[in-house]
């Protein structure tokens, strides 16, 4: 069940989109999301649409895969295509109990959100299903390198990402682990009303809470033994550099940025 | 209550790259009042097997029977299920939430609709069965306990929703010696009085040689053999093949009698004792 979450997952593959540069990746995935902000009509978003169908190719994840990713938000979509398709004043087409307006406008500008989104989110994914949360940490850090000058602590803050995305995976084991063991003693997490349901979580929540603080005064203790001092002078095992395949993959996004603006 | 299992298999995270059959096809059956141990080696699909005992694992094939009640069909309640087939999870005492432990016990009879009276009961036995004292424990925060005594109050929180089956998942990893005995001696108490059918998940050989009538050994999702300790003791290569070994007493009686000692197969302490006393008197 809660398995089954995918965003953030990531997927080993040996493709040319997992051996990219992280850096060159999160630039990409920065630019694709402004770019998409800037898509004016429907054809572009076939630019859009092959952009990221070139992605999925080239680093072999699954349709079906990368789909999964976007459960968990159906209800974001499906709130901003509703709320497009009544609110959006224009060319009424036809009414519902006399008071919702749909109009033509309105469906469009709902298809349009609505894609929107979904490519939002497909880039995004894209970006942490084929780069490994050490990778994309390193990437940051590196990125962020230049703000230390004005005092933005780079490492600490892509430190405590690591850390973070370490330990998604732990905890929701252990949300599982907890809920299993609480059902077995019958507790009930999935019927009742709202009140009954947010009650119900206690349970689940004070050992969660209680092994989240464990967790990390454990892990602080053992990162001390270490002799862990963040920051300056920290060399490190993999150095990042830009190769060429990086430059190629830099002229694409280029390449597809020009198209949408030209397009629109 | 006997618990009947068929063909059972379960994949974990199908139709993806991280596909895995964690358990292959097995079958197997538990009758009412048995003592069975469950062993294998980590991954072998112990902790994947128990959890579809009580429902909370579906079946990706193959089927569950329950006092003859197949588990997922329409008909039987999961509520009805997981009270009577009551499941102890690897450090059970990271579930512990409530304020006292009097509160945290109370959890899952409250949970079946108990009526007040019948839940008070139902904690107090519970307590003692774990062998603690009830009176002086009851309004304590089981967070203030220590790790033995968590331990039994999360035990007696499956304990008190009156399981007739009680699996566990390595009760006694991580406790000091003293804690392992204790444990090990009530879980033997729970089934000699109270005649509920245990199946006790274990690495330890010598445990398993000590308590259960039959065990069940498990290697990479198969089960590999069910029988009593003393027949599965004698297929030593096997057992250490699959990552396990035999109780160190039965590993010295072998020894002493490949040196040509006339020593019986031992299978616990007392045992290896008696054999070797008999043997010493044998020898003046």
């Amino acid at each position: 069940m809660i398995k089954d979450i995918t965003i953030g997952q990531y997927i080993p593959a040996e493709t040319p989109v997992h051996h990219l540069d992280p850096r060159v990746k999160i630039i990409g995935t920065f630019t694709f999301i402004t770019i998409l902000f800037l898509v004016g009509n429907f054809p572009s978003y076939l630019y859009v649409a092959a952009f990221i169908a070139i992605i999925l190719g080239l680093s072999r994840i699954s349709v079906k895969y990368l789909l999964r990713g976007l459960k968990p938000l159906i209800v974001i979509i499906t709130l901003t295509v509703l709320l497009n398709v009544f609110m959006t004043p224009g060319e009424p087409l036809f009414k519902i109990f006399n008071w919702l307006v749909v109009s033509k406008e309105g469906i469009y500008q709902a298809g349009f959100m609505g894609l929107r989104l979904i490519f939002l989110i497909a880039g995004a994914s894209l970006l942490t299903l084929t780069t490994s949360p050490i990778a994309l940490t390193d990437g940051i850090e590196k990125l962020l390198n230049p703000f230390k000058r004005i005092g933005v602590p780079a490492h600490e803050l892509a430190m405590m990402m690591t850390i973070a995305l370490r330990f998604i995976p732990t905890l929701l084991e252990e949300t599982d682990k907890i809920m299993k063991a609480q059902m077995a003693r019958g507790a009930d997490f999935e019927t009742g009303n709202l009140m009954a349901r947010a009650k119900a979580m206690v349970p689940l929540l004070v050992p969660l809470f209680i092994s989240a603080f464990r967790r990390a005064d454990e892990l602080a203790l053992a990162m001390e033994a270490r002799c862990y001092r963040g920051g300056d002078y920290r060399t490190r095992m993999k150095q990042l550099k830009l190769e060429g395949r990086d430059y190629i993959a830099f002229g694409v996004l280029l390449l597809f940025c020009g198209l949408i603006i030209v397009s629109r | 209550m006997p618990i009947k299992v068929e063909s059972l298999s379960h994949i974990y995270m199908r139709d993806t790259v991280f596909e895995h059959r964690a358990i292959d096809k097995i079958g197997f059956e538990i009758g009412d009042g048995d003592f069975v141990g469950l062993i294998g080696h980590t991954g072998s699909g112990k902790s994947t097997l128990i959890q579809h005992l009580n429902g909370l694992l579906k079946p990706s094939e193959g089927r569950i029977l329950i006092d003859g009640d197949e588990l997922h069909s329409k008909s039987v309640a999961m509520k009805t299920i997981r009270q009577k087939v009551g499941l102890v999870f690897q450090y059970p005492e990271y579930q512990l939430f409530e304020e006292t432990v009097f509160k945290d016990v109370a959890y899952g009879p409250q949970n079946l609709g108990l009526p007040e009276p019948e839940v008070q009961r139902r904690v107090e036995d519970a307590i003692r069965m774990v062998g603690l004292d009830y009176d002086s424990i009851k309004d304590i925060s089981p967070f203030e306990l220590s790790g033995g005594q968590k331990r039994r109050v999360a035990i007696a929180g499956v304990l008190a929703m009156e399981p007739k089956v009680l699996i566990l998942d390595e009760p006694t990893a991580g406790l000091d010696p003293k804690g392992r005995d204790d444990i090990l001696k009530e879980i033997k108490l729970l089934h000699s009085k109270r005649n509920i059918t245990i199946l006790l998940v274990s690495h330890s050989m010598e445990d398993i040689a000590k308590l259960v009538d039959r065990v069940i050994v498990m290697s990479k999702g198969k089960i590999v053999f069910y029988d009593t300790p003393r027949k599965i003791f004698t297929e030593m290569e096997t057992l250490e093949k699959i990552g396990l070994g035999v109780p160190q007493v039965t590993q010295l009686s072998r020894e002493l009698r490949s040196r040509g000692l006339d020593i019986g197969s031992c299978i616990n302490v007392e045992e290896a004792k008696n054999e070797i006393m008999k043997l010493l008197r044998g020898s003046i």
